[in-house]
């Protein structure tokens, strides 16, 4: 992207994020929320998650050697440093290290 | 508090390890503000994604915070002339704080909110700015660092998951990703993704609750 298209497309994040934000305080200030709104609020978080971290995979050439094992190592490492560690800046930092450890030391 | 701040270094640092010019960390930081989807701006940079599909995907992405606004209603009643900003600063780790500091009765409600909102933006601020402007000056091998982005997530999901405690949401989005990455382009895989996710959702509306219960 050149920087003016950048700069536009900071303008529209921008915008939506503040947007979703202010969301609930412009509609359901008086009313209570219709339930499908609640059910997409409940339940659509956790499936952006999930989607989101496929997301940054995608362009895994999983046919050729070493078959995305590399990123699926690291996710696992990374999951099980969360689940026993509890603690978010280790489980992101020690994953990257250990993702760059594989990706530029091992062939 | 520190956290904040750490991770908006590995953001700046990301953001230039791609080639882009330091100051738009400190841009985003103060325009944007929310840690996920500036993260994944930088791909969205990189795969010169429109501009509509980027409004779709960042509303998706940050569903999750309109969802803290609709329980903080009452809270922030009476929060004038602050209550735009507020809102505005609802990120995941400001809500987080809100939600679990007790109101301090010796200090005035919003001016306290205030604060605190102002201080984590600033945290958030301060280390991205000094993340893009050290990685652009420091030369060092940085293949794999994109790895970052997706540590976050599979740390957002499993918070996610103690939350609900249901496996269903979690299957869906691995099966929209899957088949949206088999069929459309990479670029559109995001948009696509939320689509098809969206309608399994309604699809399977009854077994998603029932597994709660």
């Amino acid at each position: 992207m050149s920087n003016y298209e950048i700069y536009l497309a900071i303008a529209v994040m921008t915008l939506v994020n503040y947007l979703t934000r202010v969301f609930p305080f412009v509609f359901f200030r008086k009313k209570e929320p219709p339930s499908f709104v609640v059910f997409i609020e409940t339940y659509f978080p956790p499936v952006i998650m999930t989607i989101l971290i496929l997301y940054t995979l995608k362009d895994i050439d999983f046919q050729s050697s070493p078959y995305g094992l590399k990123e699926i190592g690291a996710v696992f490492f990374t999951a099980f440093l969360h689940i026993t560690l509890k603690n978010y800046l280790i489980s992101i930092f020690a994953g990257t290290i250990f993702y760059m450890f594989l990706v530029q030391y091992l062939i | 508090m520190m956290g904040y701040g750490v991770l908006g270094f590995a953001f700046g640092l990301l953001l230039v390890s791609f080639e882009y010019d330091w100051y738009l960390a400190p841009l985003m930081s103060l325009f944007i503000y929310a840690g996920a989807l500036q993260f994944v701006a930088i791909g969205f940079f990189n795969a010169k994604v429109g501009l509509v599909d980027i409004a779709i995907a960042s509303w998706f992405i940050n569903i999750r915070q309109s969802f803290y606004g609709l329980s903080l209603l009452k809270r922030f009643k009476q929060t004038k002339p602050f209550k735009n900003y507020l809102i505005f600063g609802l990120t995941d780790e400001t809500y987080a704080l809100l939600t679990t500091i007790k109101d301090d009765k010796t200090l005035s409600k919003k001016h306290y909110y205030f604060f605190l909102t102002a201080l984590n933006q600033s945290y958030w601020f301060i280390g991205s700015t000094t993340g893009a402007l050290i990685g652009s000056q420091l030369s060092f091998n940085t293949q794999g660092l994109e790895f970052s982005l997706t540590a976050l997530f599979v740390v957002l999901c499993i918070e996610q998951y103690k939350n609900l405690q249901n496996i269903f949401p979690f299957l869906i989005g691995i099966f929209a990703s899957i088949l949206s990455i088999i069929m459309v382009p990479s670029d559109k895989m995001l948009v696509t993704s939320i689509c098809i996710a969206l309608v399994l959702l309604f699809m399977f509306k009854q077994k998603v609750r029932n597994e709660l219960a």
